[in-house]
């Protein structure tokens, strides 16, 4: 049996821009607003001599890792560049932990970052170069599971909008999120259709941003802060490619489901709606949060819809999720997702998350899935 | 000898009621005509009427396919290449285009005979198809309709055997299409009627009933061209036949149907014909072309098919003009569609089998069927141990599904589902039904279809479609 990552690695510093419509910040802005805000929650005054190793995501980049040297003017270092979806930022996460776990490094940074609000269009791209598959938009990829869920378990777009409400409030309360407005069930289920059951609000705001951490040695943590975060679990997993699948029964997510049931199998987790206290989970789509309540295994399936009427989830709920108004409102620049919600999950756990903090938050999730979808990143942070 | 073993026809579902053109409402029982959606043209269509034509005859006993029309959207290319390929015939097919005249249809049949008759051939599918243009409003727009016909020609005692034929060549400048026109072009309809349709039409069935020796008596029912509702009967007096003896030209219905016309109205004569009867046949264009058919025992073994008269019952009437416009690429848009480089060369030739054929493969080791063949089974992970399954006939059902109002469509929202069909997932458009009638599980049958103009060429596909009420088998 392998070692586990649990407890090996720290998190010791994490920045984030803010995440929005851009229009005047370039990628270089938003990387450096978000690694210099982690170097200094690290307390890191020399990067050069103290950065061993940096892990950038971006599903978008431009130069390579030659984009974030050149921003940060950190040179001669080892720096890696993962491009995979939207799971991109918690797997550049994953691999800095591994690798300073592996005691190659002692302390490295991980950057995840993204700018798709240069490419002159509000929606999707539409893809002409192949025949098959086509019309081939994620909001029709998500939505596969939409008709037959609904029909099974008697679910509808009222329950997908009750999970846009929240997200909106959410986002009211973090300072750095794009979207600052609250919503009602009726503005969710009127505004114009997308992708069925997808309307306007169902959707993630598609933004720019980026965001940071610093990772370091447990045993060597408290040199940068006296509060630092464990890893507990970070892992990927990818799955059958649902539209192919012959197996496949479109009432939960596969990729999800493999990399919860390895991530708790890390941490240690038997019961992770007893056990989490707080969720940032990829609600790129309403549906989607609401299959990952159930593929997380915070509830059984089918039994999400009654979990959202009665708040569960909310802030003030008995597990919160979202807290920072998620993709929805937070923003979702592709490869800086997974790291931002290791930003709000490490803010959560150090009781720093203002107005929208879990009391006496001890273990925390963070949830990216990506694809069509075909893959699933899970990081668990925790403070014993 | 040589005769017709199969006939088969293709009449898209959509229809433009003709009082919208004008501005006016659609009634119910008004005049209509038929039309090929966005995703549909003139290659589509003949494989549609192809595979009504085929059945389940084997497809590897088609030695050629001879493929004729006015209105196939590429100068140099083959269209009969790819519809062989999406009808999955085999490599040894001999594929020929004909065009140029509206009576290209009519050519083939008789050129289908005339190779099956030499012994070059054993069976000939001729498929004649035209999706024509008039300009928007104009008298042509209403007249022209969008249409396709297949026949099999074969040896030996078919459904039909060919009496006789006659063409004769004539020109004169009556209609024309530049190349890159859109819209056909005509000249004062009575010029075009009275000094070419009429006496060419008159010239070309005399001298088969003088060359045959059959007698206009002995004719059951005549398929005639006709430019419009009216022209074919003022024939009917100078031949000698007789009103009840002509074929319901289907003007308000369907509309000229341009090389596919008379050929269609043929199938249509076919589908009521009994053995003993005698058929007329005759085509306008650069002259005319007329052919006599009897009809033989077993026309009454043939299998059931949709034909004419199948499709004329299913129907879907446009709600708007500006529908037709947008669909036709007629209204005005910033972008031109598909303005792109689009498809590479490689990649469709690589994948030809599954994007054209629509052949999928089943693993010889477990039988799962897949959709695109891969090179590791799902089911028993065994490698590399594939027979081509082909998926185009199977009927399937509605897994899933979501509408799309991103993807351009003349008439958004374009649906997209996974169907499960002989066990396998694909994910695939489903067309010719309105959202509302959209459900879990709904059966459906394959049709190949244009997905996109991206390069400024028609990049085909296939994409699922309701099975209509009563024919699943």
């Amino acid at each position: 049996m392998s070692e586990s990552i649990r407890d090996k690695v720290a998190v010791v510093g994490v920045g984030c821009c803010k995440f929005g419509e851009n229009w005047d910040r370039s990628r270089e802005d938003m990387i450096v607003d978000a690694v210099y805000e982690a170097y200094e929650d690290a307390g890191i005054e020399d990067a050069p001599r103290q950065i061993d190793a940096v892990f950038c995501g971006a599903v978008y980049p431009r130069d390579g890792s030659s984009e974030v040297a050149e921003a940060l003017k950190l040179f001669g270092k080892p720096i890696s560049m993962v491009s995979d979806y939207c799971h991109t930022g918690t797997d550049a996460f994953r691999f800095g932990a591994f690798s300073v776990a592996a005691g190659v490094y002692d302390t490295v940074l991980v950057v995840g970052f993204d700018k798709p609000k240069d490419r002159g269009v509000s929606g999707p791209s539409i893809n002409f170069d192949r025949v098959r598959g086509l019309p081939s938009t994620p909001a029709g990829w998500f939505s596969l599971c939409a008709a037959r869920y609904f029909e099974t378990y008697g679910a509808g777009r009222e329950d997908l909008a009750r999970i846009a409400v929240k997200n909106h409030h959410n986002g009211t309360l973090a300072p750095k999120s794009m979207l600052k407005r609250e919503i009602t069930v009726e503005d969710a289920l009127n505004a114009r259709m997308i992708s069925w059951p997808f309307g306007l609000y169902d959707c993630a705001a598609q933004s720019d941003g980026a965001a940071a951490a610093i990772l370091t040695r447990a045993s060597g943590a408290r040199s940068f802060r006296d509060d630092p975060v464990l890893v507990k679990a970070v892992t990927i997993a990818v799955s059958e490619h649902p539209q192919r699948d012959p197996n496949f029964d479109f009432l939960g997510w596969k990729p999800t489901q493999y990399a919860a049931k390895a991530a708790y199998a890390m941490a240690g987790i038997s019961d992770p709606f007893r056990e989490l206290d707080v969720c940032q989970v990829h609600d790129c789509f309403t549906l989607t949060e609401l299959l990952t309540y159930e593929d997380l295994g915070l509830c059984p399936r089918g039994s999400a819809r009654e979990h959202i009427a009665s708040g569960t989830f909310q802030i003030g709920g008995e597990l919160p999720v979202n807290t920072d108004g998620g993709l929805k409102t937070f923003g979702h620049p592709t490869g800086a997702t997974g790291v931002r919600m290791i930003y709000e999950n490490t803010l959560q756990l150090q009781g720093r998350a203002g107005p929208r903090q879990v009391p006496n938050a001890r273990l925390a999730l963070s949830h990216n899935i990506g694809g069509p979808p075909t893959t699933c990143g899970i990081a668990i942070l925790g403070r014993d | 000898m040589s005769g017709i073993r199969a006939f088969g026809a293709y009449i898209p579902l959509t229809r433009l009621p003709l009082a919208l053109i004008s501005g006016r409402p659609a009634k119910d029982g008004g005049p209509e005509k038929a039309i090929a959606s966005d995703d549909e043209d003139a290659i589509t269509m003949a494989v549609a009427a192809a595979i009504d034509c085929l059945g389940s005859i084997d497809r590897d006993e088609v030695d050629a396919v001879l493929f004729a029309s006015t209105s196939y959207p590429l100068r140099e290319k083959q269209g009969a290449a790819v519809i062989a390929k999406a009808l999955d015939l085999r490599r040894e097919v001999h594929s020929a285009d004909l065009s140029g005249s509206l009576r290209c249809g009519l050519t083939a049949l008789e050129w289908a005979h005339d190779a099956v008759a030499s012994g070059r051939a054993r069976n000939v599918l001729v498929l004649a198809s035209d999706c024509r243009m008039g300009a928007p409003r104009g008298a042509l727009e209403a007249n022209f309709g969008d249409a396709a016909a297949a026949f099999l020609v074969g040896a030996g005692d078919g459904i039909a055997t060919l009496r006789g034929s006659q063409a004769i060549s004539n020109e004169m400048q009556d209609l024309w299409r530049l190349e890159g026109e859109d819209f056909t072009h005509s000249w004062e309809d009575r010029f075009a009627i009275q000094e070419g349709y009429t006496p060419n039409m008159i010239e070309a069935l005399r001298a088969l009933f003088a060359r045959s020796g059959l007698e206009p008596g002995q004719v059951s029912r005549a398929a005639l061209f006709t430019p419009d509702a009216r022209a074919s009967a003022s024939l009917l007096r100078p031949l000698g036949l007789k009103p009840e003896q002509l074929q319901d030209p289907l003007f308000g219905r369907v509309g000229n149907a341009g090389a596919a016309f008379a050929p269609l109205l043929l199938v249509a004569a076919l589908e009521k014909a009994r053995a003993g009867e005698l058929l007329l046949v005759a085509g306008y264009g650069d002259g005319a072309h007329a052919m006599a058919f009897e009809v033989l025992p077993g026309i009454a073994q043939l299998p059931p098919r949709r034909g004419v008269a199948g499709h004329l019952d299913r129907r879907r009437p446009l709600r708007s003009y500006d529908a037709y416009l947008r669909g036709r690429r007629l209204d005005a848009r910033e972008w031109p569609a598909g303005g792109d480089v689009g498809l590479s060369a490689t990649i469709r030739f690589r994948e030809r089998d599954a994007d054209i054929s629509f052949v999928g493969a089943a693993c010889t080791a477990c039988g799962l069927v897949h959709f695109p063949r891969p090179r590791v089974c799902y089911g028993c992970r065994a490698k590399d141990q594939w027979r081509p399954h082909r998926l185009s006939g199977s009927v399937g059902r509605v897994l899933s599904y979501t509408f799309d109002y991103f993807f351009p469509a003349a008439e958004p929202p374009t649906i997209m589902t996974i169907t499960e069909v002989d066990g396998c997932r694909v994910n695939i458009q489903l067309v010719d039904v309105r959202a509302e009638d959209v459900r879990l599980d709904l059966p459906v049958e394959y049709v190949f279809r244009k997905i996109h103009d991206a390069g400024g060429k028609a990049n085909y596909f296939w994409k699922a479609r309701p099975v209509a009420q009563g024919e699943i088998a």
